[in-house]
């Protein structure tokens, strides 16, 4: 059931290409704006850089919530699903997982080439990957509370963010917090480990608060 | 052991906790408005100056029970909120809904007093310090918490969807509370502490009278508004007609 529902959801998106593209390019619009906005000075550049490449993807990764469950709750299969004798935990995780390889894995392969841009060295590209594969997982599985919470609602997108965002801080602090590190020269370890933390805690119980928020959407 | 048993559900039927509510109000609101004029009056003519803050230091007689209640209001917020998702109980739901409003007032008199505060004391207005930071993701919160419940039209759905956002939310509380110590702060020198500046018996009196009032207040407040939403859930229902009568 759960590796069934995950590739069901990356065939739909695969058929969707056009979503998925369009939230990493938004991604790559928004870190190239800072540049431009604040001017070309390498030092300054780099000394952004972790909060832009962070702040851009908690905004990219954001904006494709409402993907995780929308098109499942208009035609109804959402309702099926949580129908179904499976825990709606597990029917929750496969959902995340599929969103975090469609949505968000694009975004942590595509990050080191926007770090160039903005003048980091391997290693602080190397822990930019790091960093972001750690805590965009954590990104779509909060999110995923937010966006169940708004299904079917009136301006639900503005919603999720109000919802989303403050929940999002610690992931940003921990992530940015990695790569200004090791720009400093400092170990980022301790922020990766921090990440890695926040990563195995939200996995355990934010499914659990998203099957409860689906559970009171759906019925 | 008596037969006569204590029905301990009986107030939790909004049918007979309005006219409860009703009653007490007064005792709530009439000690909140002595306590606070006898805390401003102590706080701001009894109260010595400061050494090192001069007058300014007189805010926080208002900003310190001002973000005591903010953070407290959350977490009574969240639980009212877990209690009335977990067994049905509306009543704990509405008291949510009601305490929501008051404790983003609050959050925000804190916010703009420290403001005020900071100005003269830090010379800045604001400062990404862990403590402002966190007070700041609090005000999100409440204001998440009840735009999503005025978002959604159906009662059931509204509270129980705003039960999974308030405890969601008291889970990052501590996430935020610790970042005093994760947080990269330059600024760290200039957060408030407990043992930053010795306080003369007349601070702490002022103090906690005002603490007392805004408790009073919160209190009062919050009952008065609880019952408005009980009127308005209510419409339909006969015992209402005849405590409006």
């Amino acid at each position: 059931m759960f590796s069934w529902l995950v590739w069901r959801d990356l065939i739909l998106a695969w058929r969707r290409r056009a979503d998925v593209l369009a939230t990493v390019f938004f991604f790559i619009i928004v870190t190239s704006l800072f540049p431009l906005g604040i001017g070309p000075e390498r030092e300054t550049l780099k000394t952004i850089a972790p909060g832009v490449v962070w702040v851009a993807a908690l905004l990219a990764s954001m904006l494709s919530l409402g993907r995780i469950f929308g098109n499942d709750y208009q035609d109804g299969t959402l309702e099926q699903l949580v129908l179904t004798p499976q825990p709606t935990y597990l029917v929750v995780l496969a959902k995340v997982l599929a969103h975090w390889i469609v949505s968000e894995l694009p975004l942590v392969v595509i990050a080191p080439v926007l770090g160039l841009q903005f003048g980091l060295s391997e290693n602080s590209l190397v822990i930019v990957i790091a960093s972001l594969l750690l805590g965009t997982p954590v990104l779509s599985v909060i999110g995923s509370i937010g966006a169940a919470l708004t299904l079917g609602l009136r301006a639900a997108n503005v919603l999720v963010a109000l919802l989303v965002l403050p929940l999002y801080i610690p992931v940003l602090i921990f992530g940015s917090g990695a790569v200004q590190a090791s720009l400093t020269g400092a170990s980022p370890q301790a922020w990766l480990l921090l990440l890695a933390a926040t990563l195995v805690v939200s996995l355990v119980f934010a499914p659990w608060a998203t099957s409860a928020a689906l559970k009171i959407s759906v019925e | 052991m008596s037969n006569r048993r204590i029905n301990w559900y009986k107030y939790a039927a909004p049918a007979n906790f309005y006219p409860r509510a009703g009653k007490m109000i007064p005792f709530f609101a009439v000690p909140a408005v002595i306590l606070f004029i006898v805390g401003m009056y102590v706080g701001f003519f009894v109260a010595p100056t400061d050494f090192q803050q001069g007058e300014s230091y007189r805010i926080l007689f208002i900003h310190v029970p001002a973000a005591w209640m903010g953070m407290f209001l959350y977490v009574m917020l969240a639980i009212y909120a877990g209690i009335g998702w977990a067994f049905n109980a509306r009543l704990a739901s509405m008291m949510a809904q009601a305490i929501a409003p008051t404790g983003a007032i609050f959050t925000f008199i804190s916010l703009v007093t420290g403001s005020l505060w900071g100005r003269p004391a830090w010379g800045v207005w604001w400062v990404w310090d862990a403590r402002l930071t966190s007070t700041l993701i609090l005000m999100f919160l409440y204001i998440g918490f009840i735009s999503l419940q005025s978002s959604i039209d159906d009662v059931r759905r509204a509270d129980r969807a705003g039960a999974v956002l308030a405890l969601v939310g008291v889970i990052n509380v501590p996430i935020i509370y610790f970042s005093v110590q994760w947080w990269n702060s330059l600024h760290q020198g200039a957060t408030i502490s407990k043992n930053s500046f010795k306080m003369a018996p007349s601070m702490a009196a002022a103090m906690f009278l005002l603490l007392g009032a805004c408790w009073l207040y919160s209190i009062a407040v919050v009952l008065v508004r609880l019952r408005y939403i009980i009127r308005e859930r209510e419409q339909e229902a006969p015992w209402l007609a005849e405590v409006a009568a």
